[in-house]
């Protein structure tokens, strides 16, 4: 993967550095990966899931005063105007895929406000927890784990705010390390996560074997083609400059049928998928039966195997 | 701990520039949260503020949609008619203040299930319309079947809408509560985070934290919401207390409203275009019809005071051969000028020129009251959104004013609904932003048309009458246009010559 490539640094850096000049940065943490620090990306969340790193899950003992400047810089994560701005905007048709899907899937009622009342949700990679909050404003138990430090702890200090999300159960810890937990979930759910790890197919049995029986597991990616290329790797980061260079390998990316094939060696048959597609006129994402960039994937665990 | 760390998080946010904005009247402290001494303070999901014909009709709305019915809603509103259930007679007289409903409002209304109880009082459905104007040079007639319509819209008294919308909401099974009183202030702080790990947070540390809008009323009470929905009118409070400001001007036009009766039961709206500016007939109902007559505040104030008779006779003078003769259609030549542009013969364009029935007797007071222009820059702001004429203030000579309002109710709802259909939190600008670009430009481009027409028709100048009397003809013979004209004003989101 990306190991021999230093990433430049990333714009959430360099606003952290002008406006609070005595902060301490948490890269000095020891990590092995470049590609660990958090950027802000328009196709994905700020991760890298090398599942050859050890990420350090003890929490440190940070001081009063830390903890206020962790609360001052958390807005810039959740700031919806900010660098992960193209995030936010592509949140509610991610969630609207999710939410049919899952709605169909566990037969509840789409009409109700909180249709996942009751059922178990992990979110891998979930980040500073943008797609884990409203996950839990539907009603989930939601788990969101992420291999970065920083970003679970922002992922708490924002979720504390608001009653109904503050129920969120967040980790810093891996997928396989859940697994070896034998920890179970009705819905595993990966997005924006399987072009950064090493080892897809590894990775895919880890999110089935997190899927409970007869469970659903939702993948999000970006598509091996040319437009894509175009798309994510020129136009993203060296025209637009809404991902710093070198965020994604188009090498890395997987096609729709690979995944599928993956998946399927992992137990999970994919049963609906939907791409999306950006208007830039009004800058909304929508959902497409276009595939050729960014796709999600739905898939559902087979029940004859033993896992 | 708490008050050490906000205002840490105060003072880094001056260095970040995340806006911070006190608002209520007093000094906003960060942790304004020792439980006050009085009522208890309540927490609900949307407090609209004004409970006029916009906001309650935003609040049936809410109740009629299966992903928003089970929102906690306060309704603020001093008026104390809200808290009565019936507070109209079936024989009481009109009341001068009536707005025209349009076709499309007409579908809100039904859809929301309000409508039935407006049926069920005194309402006027009109199909058939008539334009003219001083010079006598031309005249234009609209029939609701030329755009293939049973109506063109409905008038109804604002007395009668406010108490069917009334009725609903007490009816319907939501949860709300009136505040009978007045918004005295309004706080909602910047974000900030909680050290605090727990379920437990209460309203006021939610408060804090910008989670929460508090509101303060007039009679001592305080209510937390994570919406406030200004519905509150023309000098909107909730705009006020954000800081949204407006773009606008006022006319320098007065409008005198009151009531008339006739002999005979009138089906047809007449508007015709004075010196001044218009002066409209609609009818209401049992052979009364409402009569709006824009002109200059002095002429206003003389046109009030004088008496009954003398006001009567002016008004049939001015609807009749008062300023000018009546016109006929063989000034500008006969309808075979534009034979070859008709798109099919509309019936309404064989139809002569009438002469509006004349007022017999005056059946209410007459009101005046001075008309603006007025537009919020911004709909919404976080925690915020505006409605109805707290965000925008029309001229009435086309009866829209309203009729927009219920476009925002409806837009706003719809939004609030996929956004909890998603998870979002609904006090989120991004998710209000959506409302805002959603009625932003149908309301700017309505006014933007109806200032036109406001300007265009208050010019004696020879040229333009005669341009005008062309435009008046055209719209009457070229029927696309008249039915691309009757479906815009209708409600239906199309400008006319786009259609």
């Amino acid at each position: 993967m990306a190991s021999s490539k230093l990433l430049s640094q990333p714009r959430w850096h360099r606003l952290l550095r002008r406006n609070l000049p005595n902060a301490r940065l948490f890269s000095g943490l020891p990590t092995q990966h470049p590609g660990s620090v958090p950027e802000p990306q328009n196709h994905g969340e700020p991760k890298s899931k090398n599942k050859f790193k050890t990420a350090s899950s003890t929490p440190s003992s940070l001081k009063e005063a830390e903890l206020a400047k962790f609360a001052a810089i958390s807005d810039t994560w959740w700031d919806s105007e900010g660098p992960f701005k193209p995030l936010h905007n592509m949140n509610p048709t991610r969630l609207a895929f999710i939410r049919s899907t899952l709605c169909r899937h566990f037969r509840k009622d789409p009409l109700s406000a909180r249709p996942f009342e009751g059922l178990r949700i992990i979110d891998v990679g979930c980040g500073g927890g943008i797609l884990s909050e409203p996950l839990a404003r539907m009603g989930a138990i939601v788990t969101g784990i992420d291999a970065v430090e920083k970003n679970i702890r922002i992922a708490r200090l924002h979720a504390n705010m608001d009653p109904t999300t503050s129920n969120i159960e967040y980790c810093c810890t891996t997928a396989e390390k859940l697994v070896d937990e034998q920890r179970k979930f009705d819905a595993v759910i990966a997005l924006e996560v399987i072009e950064h790890v090493a080892d897809s197919a590894e990775f895919c049995k880890s999110l089935s074997a997190l899927t409970a029986h007869e469970g659903a597991t939702v993948v999000s990616t970006l598509n091996r083609s040319m437009r894509s290329y175009a798309a994510a790797i020129v136009a993203a980061e060296y025209l637009l400059h809404w991902l710093p260079k070198g965020t994604h390998q188009w090498s890395s990316f997987l096609t729709p049928e690979e995944l599928t094939m993956i998946l399927k060696r992992a137990s999970i048959n994919v049963k609906e998928m939907a791409g999306f597609v950006f208007n830039p006129i009004t800058g909304r994402w929508s959902l497409s039966d276009d595939i050729s960039v960014n796709y999600i994937a739905f898939g559902t665990k087979e029940t004859n195997n033993e896992e | 701990m708490n008050r050490l760390l906000a205002t840490k998080a105060g003072s880094n946010a001056y260095r970040l520039r995340i806006p911070w904005r006190p608002f209520s009247n007093d000094a906003a402290c960060p942790n304004a949260g020792n439980p006050e001494t009085g009522s208890e303070a309540q927490q609900y999901d949307i407090a609209i503020v004004g409970g006029g014909m916009v906001g309650l009709a935003f609040a049936c709305s809410l109740a009629s949609k299966p992903l928003t019915k089970h929102l906690n809603v306060a309704i603020v509103d001093s008026n104390p008619a809200l808290g009565r259930k019936h507070f109209i007679k079936k024989d009481d007289l009109p009341d001068p203040r009536v707005s025209t409903i349009t076709p499309a409002s007409i579908s809100f209304l039904k859809d929301i299930g309000a409508w039935q109880f407006v049926e069920q009082h005194r309402h006027a459905y009109f199909d058939k319309m008539q334009v003219w104007d001083y010079t006598g040079l031309s005249y234009a007639k609209y029939n609701a079947r030329d755009a293939d319509k049973e109506v063109l819209g409905c008038v109804v008294e604002n007395k009668v809408l406010l108490s069917s919308l009334l009725s609903h909401v007490q009816d319907m099974d939501m949860l709300k509560k009136i505040y009978p009183s007045r918004l005295s202030s309004m706080s909602i702080l910047p974000n900030s985070s909680s050290s605090e790990v727990g379920s437990t947070l209460s309203m006021t540390a939610l408060f804090t934290h910008g989670r929460l809008a508090k509101l303060e009323l007039e009679d001592g009470n305080s209510l937390y919401a994570k919406l406030v929905v200004g519905a509150d009118g023309g000098k909107s409070r909730v705009r006020e207390l954000a800081g949204i400001r407006t773009t606008g001007w006022n006319y320098t036009q007065n409008a005198i409203i009151c009531t008339v009766e006739h002999a005979l039961e009138n089906h047809c709206a007449w508007q015709r275009f004075l010196p001044s500016s218009p002066l409209a007939l609609l009818p209401i109902g049992d052979k009364f019809s409402n009569i709006v007559w824009t002109m200059t505040p002095e002429e206003s104030s003389e046109y009030k005071s004088m008496t009954e008779d003398n006001f009567l006779k002016a008004v049939n003078h001015a609807l009749d051969y008062g300023y000018g003769p009546h016109p006929t259609s063989s000034i500008l030549g006969s309808s075979d000028l534009f034979s070859w542009f008709k798109g099919g013969i509309s019936s309404s364009t064989s139809d002569c020129f009438e002469v509006p029935p004349k007022a017999v007797k005056l059946a209410s007071e007459r009101m005046a009251f001075p008309l603006s222009l007025r537009h919020a820059n911004d709909y919404a702001s976080k925690r915020i959104a505006l409605i109805g004429d707290a965000a925008h203030t029309v001229h009435p000579l086309a009866g829209q004013g309203v009729n927009l309002g219920f476009g925002d109710a409806s837009s706003l709802s719809s939004v609030i609904s996929e956004g909890i259909a998603v998870g979002t939190d609904i006090g989120e600008v991004s998710l209000l932003k959506k409302y805002e670009a959603d009625r932003k430009p149908a309301n700017v481009t309505m006014m933007a048309v109806l200032d036109g027409f406001q300007k265009a028709y208050s010019v004696d100048f020879g040229p333009l009458n005669i341009l005008r009397a062309a435009a008046f003809h055209g719209a009457h013979h070229i029927s696309p246009l008249k039915k691309s004209i009757i479906s815009y004003a209708s409600g239906e989101l199309r400008l006319p010559l786009f259609a």
